[in-house]
């Protein structure tokens, strides 16, 4: 526990001691145990993890090759973690070198950084894949004593932390005396990140903890108007906002999706008689555009910012004093976490302000309150072992150099992820990535991996490695198209758009639903379509108030299972009521009064005719997507049951169905039994048969098709030729299903699809929650917890996937029009 | 949730079947499109299919891309279902049919007994696409740059008509988008005004082109598209397509 005198003097210079828990990871450091620090934001937890490096590379001299690696999951933090590190380095006048590698990054500095390593090299889980997949990988990382990861927690649960572990496995190969440093928020189940951070069989590794901050101050926005009943705008509280806003020095708006944002940074902006300065921050905007908001914030001159995630994580950018978050924030750490970002220091209270967007978000949010209070969290398990990730690390290792498959099975099987590998699986992923996998040997003599006499595995041509570094990585995301600000010029009394600058970037779906003349809002402000030229998409600005077309597509993220079991209690529990406001527990009494309110363990399902038509609403609380797959299986049982269903839809909370017969009758008479009707077994065969089908399971299968390499990315400026080139993903996958079903590509998609756009594994412990514990109430009329969602029907799609269906309905109504004319 | 495949029922992947309700008149000629992508024209017992394409599938993986080696196989599962259903006497591929001249080397075994199996069925015609200037001559059929059907000329790329010709080709793979209820679909389609019919890629792996981009310019003047869905062809006019 010693800390050479340089450092202690520092920090008395500056009135400060090193904290318990820096000295805490520094023994261990120093030890050469690795080691996991949970710490709330603000605890000085980045220092924590370089200090032992500082110490070491100060005693070892510079200039010995790259001596720590810190990953830190997002592009900016890097940058901002190598200036912050700057000056305790001055200042202590360490020899010691800092740098950062991104995909921004240019390729004279990489070379560089080739030749003469860095000390502290700062990057991104993607450039260790990359680092590692460098031929030169052994030389470069032959100095190498620690890993840090930075926000362990937020990788771990997604593809790219899987790809990490996998990577590390290699680092550590050519350093096999490493320690890893893991940093941490509080989590649900820290053993799990303990485990991670070592080999599989190794002792999890050692937990510090930092001291925990000073209490939240949670509070949920009582408005003077009416809740609304359905929806997700929190248009009715935004007055309430703005004078939070006034009161506080600097106000960070939290919201769940970009398009929310938008909305509400517009509406913030109408109401700004005050002209306070707000900006809007969120991934679509142009990088440019978020570097001046997050400048601005640091010189404190905003007021207040709407944003999405993308100011969730990190270092500050500003003196926050209030954090609001509009819409109901699904989960307990999620709150936590965003929370944190106001008074980011220690002994200071955060303050905050949940602004539901509905009646079912006020619960929702009490829910979410109570459980910041008791400080409970519900982050996300770490992922493990992905097929997909697999095939991209096996084709990473070739590019370093010829393997032996025995010895890269043991590695890749060393990390905690793919602890459960078998050699059979590995030995696919291997044929897979040498030729395919396929049954039918056609590609032998292309294969990407030629054996060689030793018995390792060598690429077969370097431009393969070429495609890798440009197709790596674990982050598939939608289609994008520039928008660029237009101007329209009058040229020979014709209507001349010309493109000027960019203002970000969004989903190519959604342009491709627009068509010229049509007003949509884009970076805070309401846009008129004019067409795409061969840039992206053209917009000017609108003097509309009202976009013509909505973009919202509902949260993003699901609620949670802990925050979705609080809410049941909640609503379980009439005496809880008490601290909701008047409105809500008005409501709820009346669902008391008029129908019946479940007990704790049951689940409700209504069914009541309205409009010459039979509905049955549920409500299973397990999130929009374990809905959507639930909605999908009782219409194939009802259909089936002869109760001829028309549609349905599914909120984070609720399932309706509609059907032409009546199911109250249909229950009273015997004929339909509802717990045979929610039995588990509609997760084999139905589920299966859905699937199949299903547009969900295709985008599924596209993403692991271009994380296992079958397909290439998209690359920039290559596009006009690629689109017409491009094969679909969807006949591939058909062709898959009929030629060879137990593909490798094909199981991983099934594997995705099931905790993922399925989210079958949820739906699967709700059915077996509610086996005997269904509640059924056959009502006259419409019932108080019903009304949300009924109110749903015609935003949400409808019944089926099927194009066909709509193409006709399209075609038919054409006839229809001409049949009036004659 | 466990991983238990099932195999579907085996190939074709996509559905055949005639059009009911849907006549492309040509010159007098009824032409009837098929869910498949091919054309009937029950005048002439001549079934018509533009740009299989095969062996594009071996042809991307000696660049390293290995998509399932099926495509070739499917394709002429595809062919022969629409055979099966069309029965006619002639059988007229519109160029494009290989993807490279090596095509015929890569070819597996049992996709050319079956290649050679429906070539012996019915009289065949490989009009020569710029994909396969030489189609492979044992393989069954006749080579042949361009031909006639009745009043009708057939081949690979359009060209600028003459005042009284018509003409059907391939090349270009026709795909039209239409907007409903919020959806955009886009499929393939067949595209024609009362000259001219542009015929859909039949391949599996073909990928495909909008009807509004610049390729098409030019070529059509009041046209229609015959979109083909899972379930059955559904025709727009042009006012509709995106």
């Amino acid at each position: 526990m010693s800390l050479p005198p340089r450092f202690t003097q520092w920090f008395a210079s500056r009135g400060w001691a090193p904290r318990a828990h820096q000295l805490g990871v520094l023994a261990h450091a120093e030890a050469r145990e690795s080691v996991l620090l949970i710490s709330p934001t603000g605890g000085g937890k980045t220092l924590a993890g370089f200090l032992p490096s500082l110490a070491e590379i100060t005693e070892r001299g510079p200039g010995a090759g790259i001596h720590t690696l810190y990953i830190s999951p997002l592009k900016a933090l890097a940058v901002d973690i190598a200036r912050n590190l700057e000056a305790p380095i001055a200042e202590m006048g360490l020899p010691v070198t800092v740098e950062t590698r991104t995909g921004d990054t240019p390729h004279s500095r990489r070379q560089r950084q080739r030749q003469q390593p860095p000390d502290i090299l700062i990057t991104t889980p993607e450039q260790v894949s990359l680092l590692v997949a460098d031929p030169h990988a052994a030389h470069l990382l032959r100095g190498l004593r620690t890993v840090i990861l930075d926000e362990l927690h937020s990788m771990v649960t997604s593809k790219r932390g899987v790809l990490l572990s996998l990577a590390l496995t290699r680092a550590q190969a050519h350093a096999p005396g490493a320690i890893r440093i893991g940093l941490s928020a509080t989590v649900a189940d820290p053993d799990a990140l303990r485990a991670w951070l070592m080999p599989s069989g190794a002792e999890p590794a050692p937990l510090v903890l930092g001291k925990p901050g000073a209490k939240p101050q949670i509070r949920i926005l009582s408005s003077v108007e009416r809740v609304p009943w359905s929806g997700h705008s929190s248009l009715y509280a935004i007055p309430e906002v703005y004078e939070a806003i006034g009161q506080a020095k600097m106000t960070l708006i939290f919201v769940n999706t970009r398009s929310q944002a938008e909305m509400v940074f517009q509406a913030l902006w109408e109401a700004n008689d005050g002209n306070l300065p707000i900006a809007l921050h969120h991934g679509s905007l142009d990088v440019a555009q978020r570097r001046k908001v997050e400048a601005a914030m640091g010189e404190g001159k905003l007021r207040a910012v709407v944003c999405t995630s993308t100011l969730e994580l990190g270092i500050d950018w500003g003196d926050v004093d209030l954090v609001v978050h509009v819409g109901a924030p699904k989960g307990s750490s999620r709150l936590l976490q965003r929370i944190g970002r106001s008074n980011h220091k220690l002994d200071l209270p955060s303050q905050a302000l949940l602004v539901p967007s509905n009646r079912f978000e006020v619960l929702e949010c009490t829910a979410a309150l109570q459980a910041a209070e008791v400080n409970a969290q519900d982050t996300e398990h770490p992922m493990a072992m992905k097929l997909d990730v697999l095939a991209q690390h096996i084709l990473g290792r070739a590019c370093a150099g010829p393997f032996h498959p025995d010895e890269l099975f043991a590695e890749v099987a060393s990390a905690w992820t793919y602890r459960k590998l078998t050699r059979a699986e590995f030995d696919r992923a291997i044929d897979y990535v040498a030729t395919g996998g396929y049954a039918l040997r056609a590609y032998e003599r292309y294969a990407k991996l030629k054996p060689q006499a030793d018995g390792t595995l060598r690429l077969a041509h370097p431009r393969l490695a070429k495609a890798y570094r440009l197709n790596m990585g674990t982050i598939v995301e939608d289609e994008m198209l520039k928008v660029r600000l237009a101007h329209v010029k009058r040229r020979l009394g014709k209507r001349v758009v010309v493109g000027g600058r960019v203002l970000g970037e969004v989903e190519e779906w959604f342009v491709s639903q627009l068509t010229a003349g049509q007003t949509f809002v884009f970076a805070g402000e309401v846009l008129r379509f004019e067409g795409l030229d061969e840039f992206g998409a053209l917009a000017t600005r609108s003097n509309d108030k009202e976009p013509m077309v909505p973009s919202y597509q509902g949260g993003k993220f699901p609620l949670s299972t802990y925050l979705a079991e609080r809410v049941r209690q909640m609503l379980a529990d009439p005496k809880s009521w008490r601290d909701l406001p008047p409105q809500v527990r008005g409501w709820l009494s009346l669902q008391r009064f008029r129908s019946v309110v479940p007990k704790a363990g049951q689940m409700l399902v209504e069914t009541f005719p309205r409009a010459g038509k039979h509905y049955m609403v549920c409500y299973p609380f397990e999130g929009r997507l374990a809905h959507q797959t639930l909605g999908m299986l009782l219409t194939r049982r009802l259909e089936r049951a002869g109760l001829q269903p028309l549609g349905f839809v599914a909120s984070e909370y609720a399932l309706v169905i509609w059907m032409v017969r009546d199911l109250s009758l249909a229950v009273s008479s015997g004929r339909v039994a509802l717990g045979r009707l929610f039995d588990e077994d509609m997760m084999g065969d139905d589920l299966e048969a859905w699937m199949a089908e299903s547009a969900l399971m295709k985008r599924t299968f596209r993403n692991a098709a271009i994380i296992a390499g079958l397909i290439e990315r998209r690359q920039p400026g290559k596009e006009k030729t690629a689109r017409q080139m491009t094969v679909n993903t969807d006949l591939i996958y058909d062709v898959l299903r009929t030629h060879e079903p137990d593909h490798l590509l094909l199981r991983a998609a099934w594997d995705d699809a099931a905790e993922g756009l399925i989210d079958a594994h949820r739906l699967g412990a709700m059915l077996r929650r509610v086996k005997g514990q269904i509640l059924h109430k056959a009502l006259d009329t419409v019932s108080p917890l019903s009304v949300p969602i009924l109110m749903e029907i015609g935003r949400e799609s409808l019944y089926g996937e099927g194009h066909d269906a709509l193409l006709a309905e399209a075609a038919n109504a054409l006839a229809d029009e001409a049949m009036r004319l004659v | 949730m466990p991983f238990s495949p099932k195999p579907r029922t085996p190939s074709p992947t996509r559905l055949c079947g005639l059009s009911r309700s849907h006549r492309i008149t040509l010159s007098g000629i009824d032409f009837i499109p098929d869910l498949s992508g091919a054309i009937f024209a029950p005048e002439f017992s001549a079934l018509l299919v533009a740009d299989l394409h095969l062996e594009k599938g071996t042809s991307l993986a000696r660049r390293g891309v290995h998509l399932p080696p099926y495509d070739t196989r499917e394709s002429l599962l595809q062919l022969e279902a629409a055979l099966e259903a069309t029965r006619p006497r002639r059988l007229i591929f519109l160029g494009d049919s290989f993807h490279d001249q090596g095509a015929r080397e890569r070819i597996d075994a049992a996709d050319l007994t079956l290649l050679r199996s429906i070539t012996a069925r019915v009289e065949t015609v490989w009009i020569t696409g710029n994909h396969d200037p030489a189609p492979p001559e044992d393989v069954g059929g006749i080579i042949i740059e361009e031909m006639e059907l009745g009043p009708v000329s057939l081949r690979h790329q359009p060209k600028m008509l003459r005042a009284d010709e018509a003409e059907i080709s391939g090349h270009l793979h026709p795909a039209a988008a239409i907007h409903a209820r919020g959806h955009r679909i886009r499929c393939r389609c067949f595209i024609a005004d009362h000259r001219r019919l542009i015929m859909p890629a039949f391949g599996s792996y073909t990928g495909a082109l909008s009807v509004r981009s610049e390729a098409f310019k030019g070529l059509f003047g009041d046209f229609h598209v015959w979109m083909i869905g899972d379930q059955a062809v559904h025709c727009f006019p042009a006012a509709r397509v995106r």
